[in-house]
């Protein structure tokens, strides 16, 4: 089997967060860049863990980025992955990113593509959908299990207030949420293992983005806490009621 | 035209999808053009009634097959329903539905498709979209080029409107796909609030010391008709079901009113929370990061004020 995980670069979960040149670009200075949680924890971890029991499954990482993703394809190698190609491109749009993303999986025959459930600094929830639809092939969105049987898939996904297990054949396009698969870190061999694994830079295709960001702005501050003491508990339920309109 | 998709489950048309409706109608107003919806599949819901919130006409493919969702084949049913009726703005809910379609869509019909709108687009300079970003920290203002463009609405980021007047109900003649993703089982936790619908949410954190302690959560959450939510070490020791863990890596809301009991308020579960309109933070620390962030708070002993609260809101509610 042939998986296809999409990585993606995010500032790390405690970045400040700020913009510059007029709030339209997003401040690096100082930011830690992690993988997206969700890419790592849950869609490449599940592709690890279905390639220790299948050895014949071979991971392919995608990224759609400048030079500057490259640390973070090493250290998604160092958790697993046989081979990584970074698209050598930076956006801002969804269409454009899973365009790239599927030329790639027609070249590569993938069997099963793997993204996290969204990236946390854009929270897009789109380029999985997006490449199924690209591809015309079945997409599960926000999937919390997955199992493989031959080249039948079980997944489970979120619904409100409960979830939905659902079958499909294989190709499928998964978007992978909490649950998928347990967080691991990386070992030692796994460390010395990505310096040396094949990473691949291909140039764009040429797409035209259907959206840009125009500017940030930072939500306005909180006016600050208006505290209640602990046996007026009386007085939270009025302000609630009366002040906040909430109850 | 501006067309709206509306969602439902187990026979009827969900929240959300007011909002949605609500939201594109103003919108068509604002275009100068009229709205309509577009459902997908069969309901026990009066279609005609949705005219209340601005729209003209409800587009149904009545076709039963799509009361399961199979994203692909859903995307490509509304692909060509807005190539069919001309529509030129499509307006999702950014619930799990959206999150499973509206990208498929947008594929389909190769247009520009912002997720987790937050307000109706500034259109006197382009088409631009506010939506929330870097997990409710910030926002970013998004302009769409493509011909045509598809917006999703966060849930609960825009008021519900009802008003007078119905909406003509019309079928609409779309051949779909045999589904290939074979439903087998939902699993629907039965009697509680949906945590992503619902208006007020009740979340215990590592301070309630253990699930064993969790009526006190369940008892408020009862009274206030709310959902209850938690933070990740809660779920991740198994003291309470992971759908209800909310932050960074687990759910995102943005309801009405969010109680934080017993949680610290480190800044990967505000990323998940911070949207809500008004916060409550209960904590026995005076320094615990949460009350920056919170709009009303007391310090004190969960064990003692939770029940208190309890009781002061049944008060309310017989009064
Ligand atoms: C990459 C990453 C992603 C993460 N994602 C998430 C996420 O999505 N969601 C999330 O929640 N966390 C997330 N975390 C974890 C987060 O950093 C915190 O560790 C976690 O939110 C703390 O949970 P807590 O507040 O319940 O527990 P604690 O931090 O242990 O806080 C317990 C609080 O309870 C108070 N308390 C104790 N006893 C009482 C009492 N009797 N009455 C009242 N108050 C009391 C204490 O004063 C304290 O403030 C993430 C972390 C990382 C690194
Ligand atoms: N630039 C990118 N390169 C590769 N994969 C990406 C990129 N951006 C997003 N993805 C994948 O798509 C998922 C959803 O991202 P988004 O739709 O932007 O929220 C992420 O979790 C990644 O798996």
């Amino acid at each position: 089997m042939k998986i296809l995980v999409c990585i993606s670069k995010t500032p790390d979960t405690t970045s400040k967060i700020a913009f510059k040149n007029n709030n339209t670009k997003f401040e690096e200075a100082g930011v830690q860049w992690i993988i997206n949680p969700y890419d790592e924890w849950y869609a490449l971890v599940r592709a690890i863990e279905l390639k220790e029991k299948d050895a014949g499954t071979v991971i392919h990482l995608v990224t759609v980025g400048g030079a500057d993703t490259e640390p973070i394809i090493r250290k998604a190698f160092a958790l697993g992955g046989d081979e990584a190609i970074r698209i050598n491109a930076t956006s801002d749009d969804s269409f454009y990113v899973a365009s790239q993303i599927a030329e790639i999986a027609k070249q590569g025959g993938y069997d099963l593509i793997f993204t996290g459930k969204e990236t946390i600094d854009y929270n897009s929830s789109s380029i999985g959908g997006m490449i199924a639809g690209l591809l015309d092939i079945p997409f599960i969105s926000l999937a919390t299990k997955f199992d493989i049987t031959g080249t039948t898939t079980t997944v489970t996904r979120e619904i409100e207030g409960g979830e939905e297990i659902a079958e499909v054949s294989l190709p499928v396009v998964v978007s992978c949420a909490k649950g998928v698969a347990e967080q691991r870190i990386p070992n030692m061999r796994g460390i010395m293992a990505a310096r040396t694994k094949p990473l691949k830079v291909v140039e764009p295709a040429a797409i035209e983005p259907l959206t840009h960001v125009t500017s940030y702005e930072l939500p306005p501050a909180k006016a600050g806490v208006k505290l209640v003491a602990a046996d007026n508990v009386a007085e939270l339920v009025r302000l609630l009621h009366e002040e906040a309109k909430a109850i | 035209m501006v067309l709206i998709f509306i969602d439902h489950a187990d026979g009827h048309i969900k929240k959300a999808s007011f909002e949605a409706l609500t939201y594109g109608a103003a919108l068509a107003k604002q275009l100068g053009t009229n709205a309509e919806g577009l459902l997908c599949g069969t309901v026990a819901d009066d279609l005609a009634l949705l005219g209340k919130y601005g729209i003209t006409k409800v587009n149904q493919v009545n076709n039963e097959a799509l009361n399961n969702l199979d994203s692909l084949v859903y995307g490509k049913t509304i692909a060509d329903a807005v190539t069919a009726l001309g529509a030129k703005v499509l307006v999702f809910s950014h619930n799990q539905t959206g999150r499973a379609v509206a990208p498929v869509v947008a594929a389909k019909l190769k247009a520009g498709l912002v997720t987790g709108a937050i307000a109706l687009p500034d259109t006197s300079n382009g088409f631009v979209v506010k939506k929330s970003v870097f997990s409710g920290k910030a926002y970013a203002n998004v302009n769409i080029t493509s011909d045509i463009k598809i917006i999703s609405l966060n849930p609960n980021s825009y008021k519900t409107v009802a008003g007078e007047g119905t909406a003509e109900v019309s079928q609409l003649n779309i051949a779909i796909d045999s589904l290939k993703v074979k439903l087998t089982a939902v699993n629907k936790v039965s009697g509680e609030v949906p945590l992503t619908e619902a208006d007020i949410v009740v979340s215990g954190g590592r301070g309630l010391k253990g699930p064993e302690n969790w009526g006190i959560i369940e008892d408020l959450a009862h009274v206030l008709h709310a959902a209850t939510a938690c933070s990740r070490p809660v779920a991740d020791s198994n003291w309470r079901p992971h759908h209800e863990h909310v932050g960074q890596t687990g759910e995102q809301i943005a309801p009405n009113l969010y109680i934080a009991i017993g949680i610290s308020g480190a800044i990967q579960h505000l990323a998940g929370v911070n949207r809500s309109k008004h916060i409550v933070v209960i904590n026995k620390d005076p320094e615990a990061p949460f009350f920056k962030a919170a709009d009303y708070g007391i310090v004190g002993d969960a064990f003692e004020v939770v029940p208190k609260l309890t009781e002061e809101i049944r008060k309310l509610h017989n009064s």
